[in-house]
C-alpha cells in the first residue's frame, strides 16, 4: 500500500485548539480577583497522519475525541493551529493561489448528517452542479448532462434532476451528498460518519457504493466512523483517536487481532458482534472526560485497568511495537 | 399455568391520516415470561417503536388501536382509561426512549424529578423518595449521586442522561421495561455499560425487558428472543439463536448477511436491494416481495403466519432453506 514515495497527504504535528475568551462579565470577575480564565479546548493534539494514494485509513474514537475536527482540518474546512499540512509531499503554503485553488478541490468531504447538509431550497441539479460550474469545472449549458452523468455514477437515476431534497429518502440524500463530492472531480475524500444514519440495508448499499467508486475511480479516502465494524470492512489502515491524540494505528487486520493499547482493545471488545450470544458484557469504567480539562499524563489512564504511576504524570508516545503497528502505551517500555 | 408478564395479540395500530390509513402495526403478537428480553428489530418505519408505545397506551391521534389485545398478568390493557394509565405508566411499565431529553425536564434538578416520579405512585415521604433516588442512580452505575441528584440535566453527557433516564424508568420497580433504542447515540463503551447494567437488572430483578433496536448484533448478545419485523408486520420470530443462525424469512437472512463483519473485509456486502416501502401503498401482499430474492408470483397474496417450529413463527410462503 504505502510504497508510494510521498503520501498523497500529510499532517505533521497538526494541533486544533478553540478558545473560549471571557466574555464582558468575566473579564470584570477576573480583574476583582476571581481565578477564572480563558477556555481552551484542544480538539487535536500535535497528530501525524500520512495517506498514501489510493489506501483507504478509517479513524475510529468515541464522540468528543476530535476526529471530526481532525476529518475537517484535513479536507481544509478548519485551518490546524499548529503543525503543517502536506499534499503530494508539499505544504500547502508552497502552492501558489491558483494552484491552491485547484488543489483545494481535490478534497472533499462527505457530511454525516443527509439531511441537514443539503440545502433544501435547492434542486439537486443545483446542489450538484453548482461547484463544478463556479470552479470552471464545465460550462453551465452542460450542468444538467453533467449532473445526470455524476448521478449515475452514484446509482441514481437522471430523471429526478429537478427535485427537491425532501422528496428523497436518507439513502437517496446520502448518495446526492456523494454525487456532490464527485462532482468536482476529487481524488481524496473525508467521509465523516457517512454511513451512520442509515438503515442496516441501506448502510450496506452505500458502503458498497464507496467501495466501487474507490475502484472506479481511484479514490483515497479518510474514513471516519464510531462503527467498528464499519471501519473493518472498508479499512486498509486504522487510526484510533482518544482525546484529540492518536493513541493506536496498524493495518486493519492487525488493530481488530492484534490491538495492543488498552483503549483499543476495549473498543475492539465492546464491539457487539452476531454471533456472541447472551455474553456478559465486562464494560469499561467511566466516560470519555472532557477535553476542556484533559487527564495529565496519558489521556485513558483514570479509564485504564492496567495503569500505574507513569501513566499518571507522562504522556506516552506513538512508538512502533511491530512493522507498520504504531502505539503510544507505556505499558509497553514494561517487560512483560 | 399463570399468565405471562406480557401478551400481544393480534396488535394492530392504524394512523388514520388524510393521505390513507398507515397500517403502522399489523397483526403483531408475542409474549414476554418475567426475567426475560425480547428483542424487536427493524427498520425505520418497520413499526418497532409504534408497538413499544401502543403497549405503554402512549398512541395519539390520528393513530389509533383498531384491533387485538394487549395483557400485562392477564390484565387487559386496551381497554383502560385515563386513570388507571396513570398508576401504571412509570410503576409497573415503564419506558426508555432513545433521546434521554424526552424523559428528563431540562429546567428541574434531578433529585426534584426522581421525587416526583416516586411519590406519584407510592405515599412515601420526600426522605424516602429521595433514598430510593439515590439508589436507582447508584444502581445504573453513576459515581457519586449525592451530587448528581443535585445537577440539571445540561450538566451531564449523553451517556449519563441517558443512565439517569432509565435510572427513573427503573425507579418504581417496574415488571415490564420498554427500551426504544437507547444506546444507539451512545458510544460503544458507553453502551457496553448500559447493556451489562440492563442485563443485570432483569437477572436480578425478575423484570421483563423489550429492547427496540435496528441494530441486530445488540440483540445477539442480549435478548433471549427476538421479532423481526418488516413494514408493520413480525416477519419472523423465535429464540436468538434459532432466528440468527437458522434464519428463514429472506429480510431477516438479508439484513444478516448485509452486517460488515460478516462479509470479507473490502469486498462488495451482500445488500438488499432497493428500500422499504411507503406504508400508505401496501395492500395485503408481501411487503417484502419487491426486494426479495425467493419472491413468487403468490407473494402478492397476504402471507399468514405460520408455526414452522416449536416457539417459531415466520410469515413467507418461500421462506429460505
Amino acid at each position: 500500500m504505502s510504497t508510494a514515495p510521498a503520501p498523497l497527504l500529510e499532517l505533521r504535528g497538526v494541533s486544533k485548539r478553540f478558545d473560549k475568551h471571557l466574555d464582558f462579565a468575566g473579564r470584570i470577575a477576573r480583574k476583582l480577583g476571581s481565578r477564572i480564565s480563558d477556555e481552551t479546548v484542544h480538539a487535536v493534539d500535535t497528530v501525524n497522519l500520512a495517506v498514501a494514494e489510493g489506501e483507504v485509513v478509517g479513524l475510529v474514537g468515541e464522540s468528543g475525541c476530535g476526529k471530526s475536527t481532525l476529518g475537517r482540518v484535513v479536507s481544509r474546512i478548519l485551518e490546524p493551529t499548529a503543525g503543517v499540512r502536506f499534499w503530494k509531499g508539499r505544504p500547502y503554503a508552497e502552492y501558489d493561489k491558483a494552484a491552491d485553488r485547484a488543489e483545494r478541490l481535490a478534497v472533499q468531504m462527505i457530511f454525516q448528517d443527509p439531511y441537514a447538509s443539503l440545502n433544501p431550497r435547492l434542486r439537486i441539479v443545483d446542489i450538484v452542479g453548482e461547484a463544478p460550474v463556479v470552479h470552471g469545472l464545465i460550462p453551465r449549458r452542460e450542468q444538467a448532462e453533467y449532473v445526470a452523468h455524476t448521478l449515475g455514477r452514484v446509482g441514481m437515476d437522471a430523471s429526478l434532476l429537478r427535485r427537491f431534497p425532501h422528496q428523497f429518502s436518507g439513502g437517496q440524500r446520502s448518495r446526492i451528498g456523494i454525487a456532490r463530492a464527485l462532482a468536482v472531480k476529487p481524488r481524496f475524500l473525508v467521509c465523516d460518519e457517512a454511513v451512520a444514519a442509515l438503515d442496516v440495508s441501506i448502510q450496506a448499499q452505500v458502503l458498497n457504493l464507496f467501495i466501487r467508486l474507490r475502484e472506479e475511480l481511484a479514490l483515497t479516502y479518510l474514513f471516519i466512523s464510531h462503527d467498528l465494524g464499519v471501519i473493518r470492512h472498508v479499512s486498509d489502515r486504522v487510526v484510533v483517536m482518544y482525546l484529540g491524540r492518536v493513541v493506536e494505528t496498524a493495518s486493519a487486520a492487525e488493530i481488530f487481532d492484534r490491538p495492543n493499547h488498552p483503549y483499543t482493545q476495549a473498543l475492539v471488545a465492546e464491539v457487539p458482534r452476531i454471533d456472541v450470544r447472551r455474553r456478559h458484557f465486562v464494560p469499561i469504567r467511566g466516560e470519555i472526560p472532557s477535553p476542556l480539562d484533559p487527564p495529565r499524563g496519558c489521556h485513558f489512564h483514570p479509564r485504564c485497568p492496567r495503569a500505574f504511576d507513569r501513566c499518571r504524570v507522562e504522556a506516552p508516545q506513538l512508538r512502533e511495537v511491530a512493522p507498520g503497528h504504531h502505539s503510544a502505551c507505556h505499558l509497553n517500555d514494561r517487560p512483560s | 399455568m399463570s399468565a405471562p408478564l406480557l401478551e400481544v395479540e393480534g396488535l394492530r395500530m392504524h394512523f388514520f391520516t388524510k393521505a390513507g390509513v398507515v397500517k403502522a402495526v399489523d397483526d403483531v403478537s408475542f409474549r414476554l415470561e418475567r426475567g426475560k428480553i425480547l428483542g424487536i428489530v427493524g427498520e425505520s418505519g418497520s413499526g418497532k417503536s409504534m408497538t413499544g408505545y401502543s403497549i405503554l397506551g402512549l398512541v395519539d391521534a390520528p393513530g389509533r388501536i383498531v384491533a387485538g389485545r394487549i395483557a400485562q398478568n392477564g390484565r387487559e390493557l386496551t381497554t383502560l382509561d385515563e386513570t388507571a394509565w396513570r398508576k401504571l405508566r412509570g410503576n409497573r411499565i415503564s419506558m426508555i426512549f432513545q433521546d434521554p431529553m424526552m424523559t428528563l425536564n431540562p429546567v428541574l434538578r434531578i433529585d426534584t424529578q426522581m421525587i416526583e416520579a416516586v411519590q406519584a405512585h407510592h405515599d412515601v415521604s420526600r426522605d424516602e423518595a429521595l433514598r430510593r433516588s439515590r439508589e436507582a442512580l447508584v444502581r445504573v452505575g453513576i459515581a457519586s449521586p449525592d451530587e448528581r441528584l443535585r445537577a440539571y440535566p445540561h450538566h451531564f453527557s449523553g451517556g449519563m442522561r441517558q443512565r439517569v433516564a432509565i435510572a427513573i424508568a427503573l425507579l418504581n420497580k417496574p415488571d415490564l421495561v420498554i427500551a426504544d433504542e437507547p444506546t444507539t447515540a451512545l458510544d460503544v463503551t458507553i453502551q457496553g455499560q448500559i447493556l451489562h447494567e440492563m442485563q443485570a437488572l432483569c437477572r436480578e430483578s425478575g423484570t421483563g425487558l423489550i429492547w427496540i433496536t435496528h441494530d441486530l448484533s445488540v440483540i445477539a448478545g442480549l435478548a433471549d428472543d427476538v421479532c423481526v419485523m418488516y413494514a408493520g408486520r413480525v416477519v419472523e420470530s423465535g429464540t436468538v439463536d434459532e432466528v440468527l443462525d437458522r434464519p428463514m424469512h429472506p429480510y431477516t437472512r438479508g439484513l444478516l448477511d448485509s452486517v460488515p463483519s460478516r462479509n470479507e473485509r473490502g469486498r462488495p456486502l451482500a445488500q438488499i436491494p432497493g428500500m422499504t416501502p411507503s406504508l400508505l401503498k401496501l395492500g395485503a401482499a408481501c411487503a417484502f416481495r419487491e426486494r426479495c430474492p425467493r419472491a413468487q408470483p403468490d407473494c402478492a397474496e397476504a402471507p399468514l403466519a405460520t408455526r414452522p417450529a416449536p416457539g417459531r413463527t415466520l410469515r413467507c410462503l418461500h421462506p429460505t432453506p
